[in-house]
């Protein structure tokens, strides 16, 4: 069930097009507001685009031109099309079965045929105990397990996932990723995130998109080794400077210039990015001595517990430092700061 | 509705007038009662007269409920669901027999479907006289009840939101299953308080009744059109049937609230 798909929502803002290949996971990334939910809604059908088209293996879902043009439209029920929203929306005066026996049901099956349909879904996804309770006396992690089982119960050709993982408890989101893992095996789905482990675990595929537009998209582990998107940048954890390629650095419309390793000829005066990771970056507070690096001078915006260590934030870059070298340097917010980061450390490639 | 343990202290003035408000209400009930002759009780409410008017206020209050849920859940839907041009205009207008006088609604129906109103020559044509019959006593109750209905189920719908039945459709629900299995049990409470209130509405029906319907005995002349009647002639009897009347509309309460229980 290969999806192509092109839309234009004026109201949010959205103009994009994307394909998701049969057998495929495309994780959609992006800030918030960026519009991946509105891509959601389109394919679902729940929001009608100004202008666009899709299809979904050989069936139209949409067709519409600018004016006067060609017009189709599949109500969401005809689509083949489930969603699953980062609440579950369990029907509340429905059990756990009977919920997940609704897309059966809706389909045209008989009430038992629909109950056995479930139950086998339930099983699935390790819920059969929990199949003749009320949503209301189910935990957030219990509903989103059998509002996947509903989904997918009604044997969708397209499974849309709206950050499944966005409202649980953390204790409970990894056991969630691995079963939707386990279920989107083989599948053909859309899932939206921000998270980078959903998108490493989940996708094959990641786009990302800002302000309505694809500004990244290829393969998951290639787009979160080597960014080229600010975002993509900053959930694998990278820090990036883009800016305008020269020599054997990047030169950023601030000022800022990095020098860094190539693995592939340049095209000076092309746009391009330095990608390095904050643990590559030293913080001194004074300009260091000694073999030649990179050196920026900054202020520290931020100053945040990342695992053992901590995470130094300025205005561009981040740096991750050992608590003993916090106190040493005695960092504060607003303490000027010279960050260090080596020639060998810092990837450069074009954008 | 367990509401939870109270955040922020009431005004202590404010006792004041809530404890005059229910005073205003509850006093004209209890000042009713001390006139009332209990030893004649049951004579005056078992004549032949109270009980026909009993009797036939239950019947059409319970067929113009039937009426109001059968004609009102569509109309909230679709101002609940939908949008278009003049759509605000026209929920003003549908809910105008709320604030209408009842007897302007009477005259109202009453040119449209009395014989010398706009529908009723064809309906004369056809062998059909509405006016003056118990179907113009349900009708009457219909037009002063709808909007009861019709509000209290707009509101629960719109509280509802749509989230659940935008999954239903993407489940693969029509949207007549997508009515019928999510929207409908939804909004069940709002629809059962809502068809309390028109029942209760309809049971109350006087002005429009009076000039649409006319009051024949047995035939439209419900419970309170016997009340005002008895006024003239048997104040006794009028006090005693007012309390029956306010005894079947505090069991119609009691229903309402026993029934948003269970749910």
């Amino acid at each position: 069930m290969t999806l192509e798909l092109s839309a234009t929502v004026l109201e949010r803002g959205l103009d994009l097009s994307l394909r998701v290949e049969e057998h495929e996971v495309l994780a959609l990334l992006g800030p918030n507001g960026s519009g991946k939910s509105t891509v959601l809604s389109v394919i679902a059908g729940l929001l009608r685009p100004d202008r666009g088209r899709a299809r979904l293996a050989d069936r139209v879902l949409f067709d519409i031109a600018a004016s006067g043009g060609p017009h189709a439209w599949v109500p969401p029920h005809d689509r083949g099309v489930a969603l699953l929203a980062q609440e579950p929306l369990l029907f509340p005066h429905l059990s756990a079965l009977d919920n997940v026996a609704f897309g059966p049901r809706s389909a045209g099956h008989s009430r038992t045929r629909a109950r056995a349909l479930a139950a086998r879904w339930l099983e699935e996804v390790d819920a059969t105990p929990l199949a003749t309770r009320r949503p209301a006396q189910l935990s957030g992690g219990q509903a989103q397990r059998i509002a996947v089982a509903r989904a997918l119960a009604a044997d969708p050709r397209l499974l849309l996932l709206d950050e499944p993982m966005a409202a649980l408890d953390v204790a409970v989101a990894p056991a969630l990723r691995q079963m939707l893992r386990r279920v989107l095996h083989g599948r053909t789905a859309v899932i939206v995130t921000h998270d980078v482990l959903d998108a490493l675990l989940l996708s094959d595929r990641v786009l990302v998109v800002e302000d309505g537009h694809v500004v990244e998209h290829g393969p998951t582990a290639q787009v979160l080794a080597r960014p080229r998107s600010p975002f993509a940048a900053r959930i694998a954890g990278l820090n990036m400077v883009r800016g305008t390629l020269d020599g054997h650095g990047v030169r950023s419309a601030e000022g800022l210039h990095v020098d860094g390793l190539a693995d592939q000829p340049l095209t000076p005066g092309g746009p391009g990015v330095a990608v390095f990771r904050p643990s590559a970056v030293g913080v001194y507070r004074h300009p260091p001595g000694g073999s030649p690096r990179n050196v920026f001078e900054s202020t520290v915006t931020e100053l945040e517990p990342f695992g053992d260590q901590f995470r130094v934030r300025t205005a561009d870059l981040s740096a991750d430092v050992t608590a003993a070298a916090v106190a040493d340097l005695d960092l504060t917010l607003g303490t000027r700061v010279v960050l260090t980061v080596k020639a060998s450390e810092v990837a450069i490639y074009p954008a | 509705m367990a509401t939870g343990p109270r955040q922020v202290g009431l005004p202590a003035w404010l006792f004041l007038p809530a404890a005059l408000g229910a005073l205003f209400v509850l006093l004209p009930l209890a000042a009713m009662l001390t006139r009332i002759r209990w030893s004649h009780f049951l004579a005056l409410v078992g004549s032949e007269s109270s009980v026909a008017a009993l009797l036939l206020s239950l019947r059409t209050s319970t067929a113009s409920t039937v009426l109001c849920v059968v004609l009102g859940v569509p109309m909230a839907m679709v101002l609940a669901r939908t949008s278009f041009r003049g759509q605000q205009l026209l929920r003003s207008l549908v809910l105008l027999p709320l604030v209408l006088p009842p007897v302007v609604g009477g005259i109202a129906l009453l040119y449209t479907f009395g014989r010398r109103g706009l529908l009723g020559h064809s309906l004369d044509v056809l062998g059909i006289q509405v006016a003056f019959s118990t179907t113009a006593v349900v009708m009457a109750q219909t037009f002063v009840a709808l909007p009861f209905l019709v509000v209290s189920l707009e509101g629960a719908l719109r509280s509802a939101g749509q989230r659940y039945e935008a999954v239903a459709a993407t489940l693969g629900a029509r949207p007549t299953t997508v009515f019928r299995r999510v929207t409908l049990p939804l909004v069940l409470p709002g629809l059962a308080s809502g068809a309390v209130l028109s029942f209760a509405r309809s049971l109350g029906e006087f002005g429009a009744t009076i000039t649409f319907a006319g009051s024949l005995q047995g035939v439209t002349r419900t419970l309170p059109l016997e009340i005002y009647l008895q006024r003239e002639t048997d104040p006794d009897a009028a006090v005693a049937l007012s309390l029956v009347l306010v005894v079947v509309a505090v069991v119609v309460l009691g229903l309402a609230r026993g029934g948003r229980g269970i749910r």
